[in-house]
């Protein structure tokens, strides 16, 4: 299977979708002539055109407005957002708009928008830059919140995501761009709502996602080989909807959960998931449902502090070992 | 009233501002008797569908926030009537006028404001958020000003599929100050998106007067976009029909938009909750209902022209009562949504279980 990026697997995703359907438009800051502020929509201007790949102002609230309105009569419009942060100024078009209208219209309207971007911290741009707002995206009905970890992932996720006839908040990450992973050549789709177990493990699960799934899969390794844990990671991949089965197999077969997120502790999409764990399978765990997150902050600029507040290797580690010792 | 002077504002091409006889207008003079009947009928639905409803507010059938259109009728009637098979509108809250005049059924509407699963909404939208995609009819909107980006929306909707027509974004006098109006009026400019923004300026947002929120002309904010703009008075359909026609032309045929703003009046408070005694006069209110009632206006002049009699007149205001108290009976007789519909029609795939491609819980407890 062909190695590629994270960055080319989503620039693949985009273009398949928009040879694929007609009314699939690109639409953003920077995505055309600048070839995207990272590089995601590079020669996509060149291969289809203005009409398909198109520049927008800095005018968030506008075009994502404007995204949202020809969605309802049937344009696909792919909308970026440079930073998944600037959705704040979006608020009211993204849940006032793109959440409510097909119930406040009894149904009778569609809104088969996309938005995606990334959302994360970890590159030192300092608290407005560095939102991860996947929890309270998905606090809205009528949405789906979309969170890939590996090119594979992001390719056949972003393909549904662009087919679903709902909004689509796709939460990309810098830090994940230059990754590469095997994605197959030729055509495939990964379902939305549908967790990945990327290691199978006996003694713990580690519940994540996003960026995280790769710090998860870095201390497991540790653990494995200098502590004889055998973790299972799953990857959530989806927020909403969410596999919540596959996360209820993995503490059926290992009795302990650490949840690994590159969110706030606040009514994060973790104390979703410890929420349902707990009601779903108490009987299940030996312990506690344990948890990292961002340190509870905005997201701080000094470079290797940054490194310590945001969920890391050595960080899941540590927690890791805690979840192990309280419930022996 | 506590409007600014409107000295700049380019007049339909036929003006001669307040002598023109609008009725002469191509526009107009090509409409038959029935159409003007229609126009008029449709202005009486309005306003007796809006007395009903209060009566049935009164009577506490309805809850949460309803906004009259009561004085206003003209400005909807006037566009929408304008409107061809491609043609979209999309307004504010302030919606039942507009739902009227694109041609939707009083029952669904009554129903709604009751909370009834008959309603157009199936009585999830309420008051604020009627919707009739049928009738190219996008809502409905309680953010004041949110709708405008999407009405830009349906504009590059109608210009990417090739179509030729035009989309109308209603806002109110307070909605003009809010950043995504202004964001969606650069936008339609720079693309060129056939999309005509209405200001209707009923001198108001909620309590306050313009001249207490707004600097400058209202519409002249166009002319820093590049945008055409225009004024008109908003009591007499055939001057709102005349004024309207040009810069949907210009929408449809150059894909040019602009900003129209139509001068009207509201007679109730903002909503039904405003006991609209800190504002204005009551001799403001009075004032103009006894001179630009724009249902009395365009009586007397189809009685002028011979289009209407007194015994018509009669009848059609009969009927309209008819047709509102049929309407509150229907809402009466209807059924709730039941608490299982609290969950339909959020997603699409939950709606459409058989065709349903993603997995996992999209609902949660
Ligand atoms: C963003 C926002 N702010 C405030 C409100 C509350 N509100 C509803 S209508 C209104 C007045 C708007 O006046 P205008 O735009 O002139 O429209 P009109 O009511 O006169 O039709 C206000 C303040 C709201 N719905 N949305
Ligand atoms: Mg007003």
């Amino acid at each position: 299977m062909p190695l590629i990026t994270y960055r080319e697997a989503v620039r693949h995703a985009l273009a398949e979708e928009i040879e694929r359907d007609r009314n699939v438009v690109v639409m953003g800051e920077e995505v055309a002539q600048f070839n995207g502020a990272y590089k995601v929509t590079e020669g996509l201007l060149a291969r289809f055109g203005p009409e398909r790949i198109v520049d927008t102002p800095i005018s968030e609230a506008g075009f994502i407005g404007m995204g949202i309105g020809a969605s309802m009569l049937g344009v696909r419009p792919v909308m970026e957002l440079m930073f998944w942060s600037f959705y704040s100024v979006a608020f009211d078009q993204i849940l006032n708009n793109a959440a409510n209208v097909r119930y406040m219209s009894g149904g009778q309207i569609h809104c088969p928008i996309v938005i995606r971007g990334p959302a994360n911290g970890g590159t030192n741009v300092g608290a407005t830059h560095s939102h991860t707002p996947e929890n309270v995206l998905a606090n809205h009905p009528g949405v789906k919140v979309v969170v890939p970890a590996t090119p594979y992932d992001a390719k056949g996720l972003l393909k549904s995501a662009i087919r679903d006839n709902d909004p689509v908040f796709f939460l990309e990450n810098t830090m994940l761009y230059g990754e590469k992973g095997e994605v197959p050549a030729e055509e495939y789709l990964v379902p939305l709502g549908l967790a990945d177990v990327k290691r199978q493990g006996t003694d713990l699960s580690i519940v994540t996602y996003g960026r995280s799934v790769l710090h998860s899969l870095a201390a497991a390794a540790i653990l494995e080989k200098e502590h004889d844990v055998s973790v299972e990671v799953v990857d959530l991949r989806s927020i909403r909807p969410l596999d919540i089965d596959t996360v209820l197999a993995s503490v059926a077969k290992t009795h302990r959960v650490l949840i690994v997120e590159e969110q706030k502790p606040f009514a994060s999409v973790g104390a979703q998931l410890s929420y349902m764990i707990q009601r779903e399978a108490f009987d299940e765990l030996d312990g506690p449902i344990h948890r990292v997150t961002t340190v509870d902050a905005p997201a701080i600029y000094s470079p290797p502090i940054e490194i310590e507040q945001l969920p890391n290797p050595q960080r899941v580690l540590k927690a890791a070992l805690e979840v192990v010792a309280s419930s022996e | 009233m506590s409007k600014k002077s409107t000295a700049n504002a380019e007049k339909p091409a036929e003006a001669a501002p307040s002598v023109t006889d609008y009725s002469r207008s191509p526009v107009n003079s090509r409409l038959s008797r029935e159409q003007k009947i229609e126009l008029h009928r449709k202005m009486v639905r309005i306003r007796r569908f809006e007395e009903r409803s209060l009566r049935a507010y009164q009577a506490k059938k309805i809850g949460g926030f309803l906004h009259l259109y009561i004085g206003q009728e003209a400005v909807a009637v006037g566009c929408c009537s304008l409107m061809g098979k491609d043609d979209h509108i999309i307004t504010a809250y302030r919606d039942h006028g507009h739902a009227i005049a694109v041609g939707m059924e009083l029952n669904p509407l009554m129903a709604e404001l009751y909370g009834k699963a008959t309603g157009c909404s199936k009585g999830k939208g309420g008051s604020m958020h009627y919707f009739d995609p049928s009738r190219n009819f996008w809502g409905g909107h309680g953010i004041v000003g949110g709708q405008i980006p999407l009405g830009v929306g349906l504009a590059y909707g109608i210009k990417y599929k090739g179509l030729k027509g035009a989309a109308m974004a209603f806002m109110g006098d307070g909605a003009v100050n809010q950043g995504a109006v202004h964001e969606a009026y650069n936008l339609a400019a720079l693309w060129k998106l056939p999309v005509v923004f209405v200001i209707e300026n009923n001198g108001y947002s909620m309590g306050t007067s313009q001249a207490r929120s707004s600097a400058g002309e209202l519409a002249k904010r166009a002319e820093g976009y590049d945008m055409p703009w225009g004024q008109c008075n908003g009591h007499d359909v055939y001057e709102v029909r005349a004024c309207m026609e040009k810069y949907l032309t210009l929408a449809r045929e150059k894909h040019q938009p602009s900003t129209v703003e139509i001068d009207t009046y509201r007679y109730r408070g903002h909503s039904v909750a405003d006991p609209d005694n800190t504002y204005r006069s009551k001799q403001e209110i009075e004032e103009y209902r006894r001179t630009k009632d724009p249902i009395q206006v365009f009586q007397q002049k189809l009685l002028a022209e011979g289009v209407l009699d007194d015994a018509t007149i009669e009848k059609i205001d009969a009927e309209a009562r008819a047709e509102a108290d049929t309407a509150a009976e229907f809402s009466e007789a209807s059924p709730f949504p039941t608490v299982d519909d609290i969950q339909k029609d959020v997603y699409w795939e939950a709606d459409h279980p058989t065709e349903r491609k993603s997995k996992g819980r999209l609902f949660f407890d």
